[in-house]
Parts: C-alpha cells; sequence; structure tokens
C-alpha cells in the first residue's frame, strides 16, 4: 500500500467512526423521543385534567392539582425572576458597560446558570423553609426565579446591547433622560430578543424537579394556597414514577408528555419571536 | 429624579445576584459548621452513613459523584466530538439542520424524563446483560452521557466552526484529507474551545439531580464495581433532605450542598474562565 492509499483509508475510517458516533447519538434520542411520545399518548385523556391525585387503583385520578400547582409555580417565578433579570440586564448593559463590578456581576451570574439547582432548593430551605416552619408554594417560586434571573439577565444584556448606540443619542439629542431613552427606545427596539428570553427562563424552570422537592415540596390534592406545600408536575412525576403502582407509573408518564410539550413550545415561540423580529 | 430611582432600581437588581451567590455560600457554610466540627476531615473520607447513630461520613457520596461523572464524560466525551466532526465537516445542510432541531428536541426535556426513561427501559437492559439489580453507577454514568451528550456536542461544534476557512483551505491545497484537516489544522485551532466546551458539560453533569436519582440505588457504601448501587451527592440530597430529623443530620446534608457547590463552581469557572475566555482570544 503506497503512503496516499493509506492516507485515503485512515481518512476513511476516522470520517465513518465519526458519521457512526453521529447515528449512535441520533438512535438513542430517537428511542427517548420515541418512549416518550408512545407512552404520553397512551396515557393522556381528559380524566387527567379534570381529577386530582387519588390512591393507586382509584378510577378518578388525574393530574389537575399538578397541573394548576406547575401553572402556579412558574407563575409567581416569573412575576419574581423576570423584573429583577431584566432591570438587572438593564443595568449592565446601560449603566454597569465595562467597568469591573458588570463583569464581576456577568460572571458570576454564567456560573450561576450552571450551578446545581438542588444546592438552591437546599439554600432556599434553610432561608424561607426552616424559618417558617413548613413548606409552600412561596419557597418554591423563589427558587425557580433564583435560577431564572441569570438567564434573563443574560439575554437582556446581550439584547440590549444590540440596540444601535446612535438611536439612544439621537433621543438623548431631543432631550430626554436616560430612563425615558432606555424604556421607550431601547426596550423598544430590543423587544422581541427580551420576550425571547423570558421565554427561554420560564421553559428552563419548567422542566426544574430538584429545587422543589424541598422548597414546594408536593402534594396529592388540589390546593391554591400559596402557603401551604404544592404539587407540580415534576415533583409529581418523580413519584409516580418510582412508586411501584402501574396506575401512577403511567399518569407520571402523561405528565411527563405534557411537560415535555408545554416547554417544546415555549422554546420553538421563543425563536419564532426572535427570527420575525430578525426579519424587520 | 424618576432618573435616579430607575438607576437605583437596576443596580440594586443587579448587585442582588452578587448577594444571593455570597448567601447561598454563607448559609450553606453556617449550616454545616455543625457537621464539620463533629466529624472535621473524617466527614469527606469516613464512609459510614448512619443517621441512626449519628454518624454521618461522605466519601461514598463524593466517590459516586466523581465516579458517576467520570463513567459519563468517558462515554460522551468521542461521541460528542465525533457528532461534532459529523456536523461541522461531513454532514450536508440539510442533514445539519435536521440535527440541530433534534438536539433541541433534547433540550427540552427535563432532566426527570431522561431518568424515568433510564429506570423503565435502560435498567433492564443492564440487568439482563451484566446481571445484578440494573441500578448503579453503571446506569447512572449512561444515563448521564446521554443527557449531556446534545449540549457537549452543540457547543464542540461551535468551537470547531471557529476555525477560519483560510486556515482548512491551505491544508487542501497541500493535498490533506478531511481527516488530516480535521486532526492538524481544526482541533489543535479550536483546541481551548473544544476543552472549555468538555469542561462546561462536565460541571452540568456533577449537578444533575433527577436523571441519577432513579438509577443510582441510594446506598451509602463504596460500591464493589460499577454495577453496584450506590450514592452520589446530589442523589443524597433528593432523597434524605425531607427525612432528617436530626440537626446533625440536616448539618451533614448540607455539608453535602456545599461540597458539591464548591466542586461545581469550581469545575464551570475552569471552564468559563481559563479555556473559553482563551478560546474566544485567540
Amino acid at each position: 500500500m503506497t503512503a496516499v492509499q493509506k492516507r485515503i483509508l485512515i481518512n476513511r475510517i476516522a470520517l465513518g467512526f465519526s458519521t457512526l458516533s453521529a447515528l449512535i447519538a441520533l438512535a438513542f434520542l430517537f428511542w427517548i423521543l420515541g418512549v416518550l411520545v408512545m407512552k404520553g399518548m397512551s396515557a393522556l385523556n381528559w380524566s387527567i385534567f379534570i381529577y386530582e391525585g387519588a390512591p393507586p387503583g382509584y378510577d378518578q385520578s388525574g393530574l389537575k392539582h399538578a397541573l394548576v400547582g406547575q401553572l402556579i409555580l412558574v407563575s409567581l417565578a416569573t412575576f419574581i425572576g423576570v423584573p429583577l433579570g431584566i432591570l438587572a440586564g438593564t443595568y449592565l448593559s446601560e449603566y454597569g458597560k465595562n467597568s469591573k463590578l458588570a463583569h464581576t456581576i456577568r460572571d458570576i451570574s454564567d456560573i450561576m446558570m450552571s450551578a446545581p439547582s438542588i444546592v438552591i432548593g437546599a439554600f432556599v430551605y434553610a432561608v424561607i423553609v426552616m424559618p417558617m416552619g413548613h413548606f409552600s408554594a412561596y419557597a418554591g417560586a423563589i427558587a425557580l426565579a433564583i435560577i431564572m434571573i441569570p438567564i434573563i439577565l443574560r439575554t437582556t444584556d446581550d439584547m440590549l446591547q444590540l440596540v444601535p448606540g446612535t438611536l439612544r443619542e439621537a433621543a438623548f439629542a431631543l432631550g430626554a433622560p436616560k430612563y425615558k431613552v432606555i424604556k421607550d427606545v431601547v426596550y423598544r427596539g430590543a423587544k422581541a430578543g427580551i420576550l425571547t428570553g423570558v421565554l427561554l427562563g420560564i421553559a428552563r424552570v419548567g422542566g426544574e424537579t430538584a429545587p422543589l422537592l424541598f422548597t414546594s415540596f408536593n402534594d396529592n390534592f388540589f390546593t391554591t394556597d400559596l402557603n401551604s406545600a404544592m404539587p407540580s408536575l415534576t415533583v409529581t412525576m418523580f413519584n409516580y414514577a418510582i412508586s411501584p403502582y402501574e396506575d401512577w407509573q403511567q399518569l407520571g408518564w402523561a405528565a411527563a408528555f405534557i411537560l415535555s410539550m408545554f416547554i417544546l413550545g415555549l422554546n420553538i415561540l421563543g425563536r419564532v419571536i426572535l427570527f420575525a423580529g430578525k426579519g424587520k | 429624579m424618576i432618573d435616579k430611582i430607575f438607576f437605583n432600581f437596576t443596580r440594586f437588581s443587579a448587585l442582588l445576584i452578587l448577594v444571593i451567590v455570597a448567601w447561598i455560600f454563607v448559609v450553606l457554610f453556617n449550616h454545616s459548621l455543625e457537621a464539620m466540627h463533629t466529624f472535621g476531615l473524617d466527614f469527606i473520607t469516613k464512609d459510614e452513613w448512619a443517621p441512626n447513630l449519628n454518624k454521618f461520613g461522605a466519601y461514598a457520596a463524593i466517590l459516586g459523584s466523581i465516579i458517576s461523572t467520570t463513567l459519563a464524560m468517558l462515554l460522551a466525551v468521542p461521541i460528542a466530538i465525533g457528532v461534532a466532526i459529523f456536523l461541522s465537516e461531513i454532514a450536508h445542510d440539510k442533514i445539519k439542520s435536521f440535527f440541530g432541531i433534534s438536539v433541541e428536541l433534547l433540550a427540552a426535556i427535563p432532566s426527570v424524563i431522561y431518568g424515568m426513561w433510564g429506570l423503565f427501559y435502560f435498567v433492564p437492559i443492564i440487568r439482563d446483560i451484566f446481571g445484578g439489580m440494573g441500578i448503579g453507577l453503571l446506569a447512572a454514568g449512561i444515563v448521564l452521557a446521554i443527557m449531556i451528550l446534545p449540549f457537549m456536542a452543540a457547543v464542540t461544534r461551535d468551537a470547531m466552526n471557529t476555525t477560519p476557512d483560510i486556515l482548512k483551505e491551505s491544508a487542501y491545497a497541500l493535498g490533506g484529507t478531511q481527516w488530516d484537516v480535521i486532526k492538524d489544522v481544526i482541533i489543535p485551532y479550536a483546541k481551548a474551545g473544544i476543552i472549555g466546551s468538555l469542561i462546561l458539560a462536565l460541571g452540568r453533569a456533577i449537578g444533575e439531580t433527577m436523571a441519577v436519582t432513579f438509577v443510582m440505588g441510594n446506598v451509602h457504601k463504596v460500591p464493589g464495581s460499577i454495577l453496584d448501587p450506590t450514592t452520589s451527592i446530589p442523589v443524597t440530597l433528593a432523597n434524605e433532605f425531607t427525612e432528617a430529623d436530626s440537626s446533625l443530620y440536616f448539618s451533614s446534608l448540607f455539608g453535602l450542598a456545599l461540597t458539591l457547590l464548591v466542586m461545581s463552581f469550581v469545575v464551570i469557572a475552569v471552564a468559563k474562565f481559563y479555556f473559553l475566555r482563551k478560546a474566544r482570544r485567540a
């Protein structure tokens, strides 16, 4: 074999391995997606949305409690996290800019984005659940908000920086004070981007289980009391899946399917908005 | 006036991030003091975890975390690099966008679902092939590997894509094969970025809780093999936090949380500030 033939052979083998690894990855991905869709679809029916949790073996059991609880927790977290995240991002982009403080905040928030979410659950347990003496939806929502803030901060910061400086200068030249420039020019220009960041932030915390395990805890019954333990889809899914009861496991898969569709929908919506915003 | 208020609001929110992070460290540290005083270094070197005897040694959990993430990295890194090469150098545009969508799909799936899938579909396979219970480090490593794979492949691909075309073209002009270009031009050029991406994925894997809680077993024992059930830091926290009944027990769990936070903080910081920053500057 000549040197050239040898190099061509090595090339083929190496590229073959790379293609093979792509196929392996794809196979696992479709396996998981397939299981999720098949199991989820077969477990879906209307009674899931009508009934709340019930003991295993009981016909009229559903996920109403967890669906509503999940909505409440995520909404409350959004309510806390979004304003703080956007304001903090505004500070970085409009006031802090390249100062040392702004860079430190960016770095720390970047690390927080990948920090273990269960640790945040432990922290919230220590500062909220322990002093209050019981689990609560507030605690769960705060844990989720802490996870959400760095994501929204980052996208807001990036998106505001995309607004051209000349626009700001034009507004200043008209005599507008800085807050007005930010509110009416910068925010307006970066609207689509900020909204996308918010949606991605919501999507991210919507799938979180670990920080809820010991903050909002869980409950098998319908509740809207923010001051008590609150069920969530993720924790319910976890409890049902590790239970030995077939019908609970079924409900767990249904919850998994509903939640994934919800999160996927948010992700797609976020991208569509960003894309439409860019088109203009 | 309003200007000032608005400015202070934004500054307050930005500073709040720093306050929260510092607060997390302080709270976890304070709460783990009792365990640190009681056990000292034994906390991380002894593996006896017996709540009824008030003895807490986190060695098994720490070891479990390290081994399961190492396994996950060993399995995921070669495949992720292969996928990244495939996506940046081999695949056609249509396949690329199809793959891109699949990765998005997977990123949308909450980690607890990977855990469920692992428990119901993968653990039985391991049980059939290797015998034993099926749950343990091997199952945890595989589920973790699958979970971090999309993220890892995507960021590695991005790092490889930063190689300027002109460098690649010069190598092709010299008669290099595709593989020559990949190994002698792209990988050396994007090295810092690739390593940074891999370490960043490692940082995420260490703290991942739900995907492994299902398949680890939560047994506080140093495992004899990777097929034995054992535990890891996040698994212990997830299973035992709501069961802790003594202050020493709580304190030990907070000690575990602090250990985990420090581990992942260091790993992520190294990835972001050493490798990825170097990659961006290059």
